[in-house]
């Protein structure tokens, strides 16, 4: 899969070299084809081709019907276009089933691609993002794929729909804001205590349409799976996208991949952001967000105690091989509480294999956990760890909102694989630190 | 536009305007609006009159991408909403579906609930008939206002041969 660019290689190597555009205006401008050769400043409407656009099982159905109703026949690049079936899979009702039928049908009749039991900002980091490009997804979450050194952000069925017949979509150019987190990280402390503490500094409606960029020694040393936290996160804030530019591990993970074409993109020297937070992460602590918002966030010992009924590990958050491995080292020789139902959801069939190649499973299933295949279910609260009136749930996924995981009379708190696996050790919401000696 | 207020606070999000276990079985507009605004007020949808508004706080339409969620508003014959502020998703899908959205900073404050309100999306007016106060608000892009008033993107679309943009 390449990365597409409309502008000419003179245009595209003086962006790349501008010293005062941010990482989304010099992305946008190679992108735009409203006006080629033309600098996309923050503010402006632009209209940008797309590289990749995707939806599931919760979006594409409605865009399927409304690409019906447009008339549209053939859709504009079926090699750019990924069905995936992950929020309800495999099917926990006829209805839901019917859905998947008609998304397997849409794929191929159109020859687009589609996949099944796989969450998909995970497989898309898998198999198919490249460092620049502009990737568009019917999920909020799409977020997540800036990991990459992307711009990747979210829209609605009808405009998907839109995107799949045109390959285009109209963009304001967003502010940015730059994050840098600095410091020697604590131990305990992770990519998701990072992002839940930055939750509560700018709220939940603190980057409202504008581009977050993470940096700082911290990001720089952190894996693709704990940069895809941060900028799986960022929506919570409101963000567009959540960007952290491609660099030495960004590539090695790529090409461990398979993956060569790449274009690196940075901000420049001189760029202008409308917000620098520049945070040490040394006194930072394990944080949980309590019932019913993102950015109602404490230090986890002022929660500490708070009895539960299950505890869930997975999402596109927090479901990735590195949070399971945390959670076998905390879980190894230990038992999950009595009473206490501890579910994990591996992100991806590729993540379940490599935790079952380890052993990394064997361990979790030791210590009294359940695995369920790779879906959305439980975040969502359609199926695999619906929550029932009045239960209690610690969560590594990203949203705590009323009836989110099940019944509205239920709860949610939003914390780190490791303190949800403490915490389903104790029963009641634990520091992790006094797990990881 | 002329109808009821119906008064909501800061950060209303999608899983409240409709959770996700409903729209994964349907995507029947009327079916939706039944389990409208359930996670704060499980009977809005029974309330609601045709041509009512909302009028929220900051961040309305925050969280998921699901454009159910504004579908369920304009099924339950919700006419616009008026709010401080939109998250960006939902007021995409709100215009791409033709469910009008009004972003003002102060119309929260001089309004209660059940107030009548009026709305003149040409002229850019928003009127409170019950307390007689009348705000200007900001109009959207041209692309966007003719999206609107052909009825959303798939009615512009019909009606032009061509993507508003």
């Amino acid at each position: 899969m390449q990365y597409v660019s409309t502008a000419n290689k003179d245009f595209l190597d003086e962006v790349i070299a501008d010293r005062s555009l941010t990482f989304a205006e010099k992305i946008l401008s190679i992108k735009r084809c409203d006006e080629f050769g033309k600098i996309a400043s923050t503010d402006e409407i632009i209209v940008a081709k797309v590289d990749l656009a995707m939806a599931h099982d919760g979006t594409a159905p409605l865009a399927i019907k409304v690409l019906k109703e447009l008339g549209i026949k053939k859709v504009w690049d079926n090699d750019k276009i990924i069905l995936h079936i992950d929020h309800t899979y495999p099917a926990s009702s006829e209805q839901i089933a019917d859905f998947h039928s008609i998304m397997r049908k849409f794929a191929i009749e159109q020859r687009c691609r589609i996949q099944e039991g796989n969450i998909c900002h995970q497989y898309m980091l898998e198999h198919f993002v490249v460092p620049g490009m502009l990737i568009v997804g019917a999920d909020s979450h799409t977020t997540t794929q800036g990991s990459l050194g992307t711009f990747a952000t979210g829209v609605g069925s009808t405009e998907i729909a839109a995107i799949f017949a045109s390959g285009k979509i109209w963009l304001k150019v967003p502010e940015s804001i730059k994050i840098i987190f600095d410091g020697k990280l604590p131990k305990g402390v992770f990519a998701k205590d990072l992002i839940l503490y930055m939750m509560s500094k700018i709220s939940c409606e603190g980057a409202n349409y504008k581009a977050i960029e993470f940096t700082g020694n911290i990001v720089k040393d952190f894996s693709i799976s704990s940069r895809a936290t941060l900028c799986n996160m960022s929506v919570e804030a409101g963000a567009k996208a959540g960007i952290v530019e491609m660099d030495e591990i960004t590539k090695k993970y790529l090409i461990s991949m398979g993956r060569k074409a790449m274009l690196r993109i940075h901000s420049g020297k001189e760029a202008e952001y409308i917000e620098i937070i520049k945070e040490n992460v040394e006194n930072m602590e394990p944080y949980v967000a309590l019932p019913h918002n993102v950015d109602n966030v404490k230090a986890v010992g002022e929660v500490e105690g708070q009895p539960i009924d299950q505890a869930f590990l997975g999402s596109c958050t927090n479901g990735r091989f590195e949070d399971l491995e945390i959670a076998a080292k905390i879980l190894n020789g230990k038992k999950v509480k009595d009473g206490v139902r501890l579910i994990i959801t591996p992100a991806s069939k590729l993540v379940y294999k490599t935790a079952l190649k380890s052993g990394v499973i064997e361990t979790l299933l030791k210590a009294g956990a359940t695995i369920t295949s790779s879906t959305c279910g439980a975040c969502v609260g359609t199926h695999c760890g619906v929550l029932g009136s009045g239960e209690i749930c610690i969560s590594s996924s990203n949203r705590n909102f009323i009836g989110r995981m099940g019944s509205p009379k239920s709860k949610v708190y939003l914390a780190s694989p490791a303190t949800v696996v403490a915490s389903a050790i104790k029963g009641v919401i634990t520091d992790p630190r006094k797990y990881l000696g | 536009m002329e109808g009821r207020a119906w008064k909501f606070g800061d950060n209303i999000n999608t899983d409240i305007i409709i959770p996700y276990k409903y729209k994964a079985r349907t995507i029947d507009p009327k079916s939706l609006a039944n389990h409208c605004m359930e996670g704060i007020d499980p009977k809005f949808s029974k309330k609601v009159r045709k041509g009512d508004f909302i009028v929220a706080g900051k961040n309305f339409g925050c969280g998921s991408s699901r454009e159910q969620a504004p579908v369920a508003i304009k099924a339950c014959g919700i006419s616009a909403v008026i709010a401080e502020s939109f998250a960006r998703i939902f007021y995409r899908n709100a215009v791409n579906i033709g469910l009008p959205v009004i972003a003002h900073k102060g119309f929260l404050k001089i309004i209660n609930e059940g107030d009548t309100i009026e709305v003149d999306l040409k002229k850019g007016v928003v009127k409170n008939l019950t307390k007689k106060k009348i705000i200007r608000v900001e109009k959207q892009p041209k692309f966007l206002e003719k999206m609107l008033q052909a009825g959303g993107l798939v009615e512009y679309y019909k009606k032009f041969r061509k993507f508003p943009w």
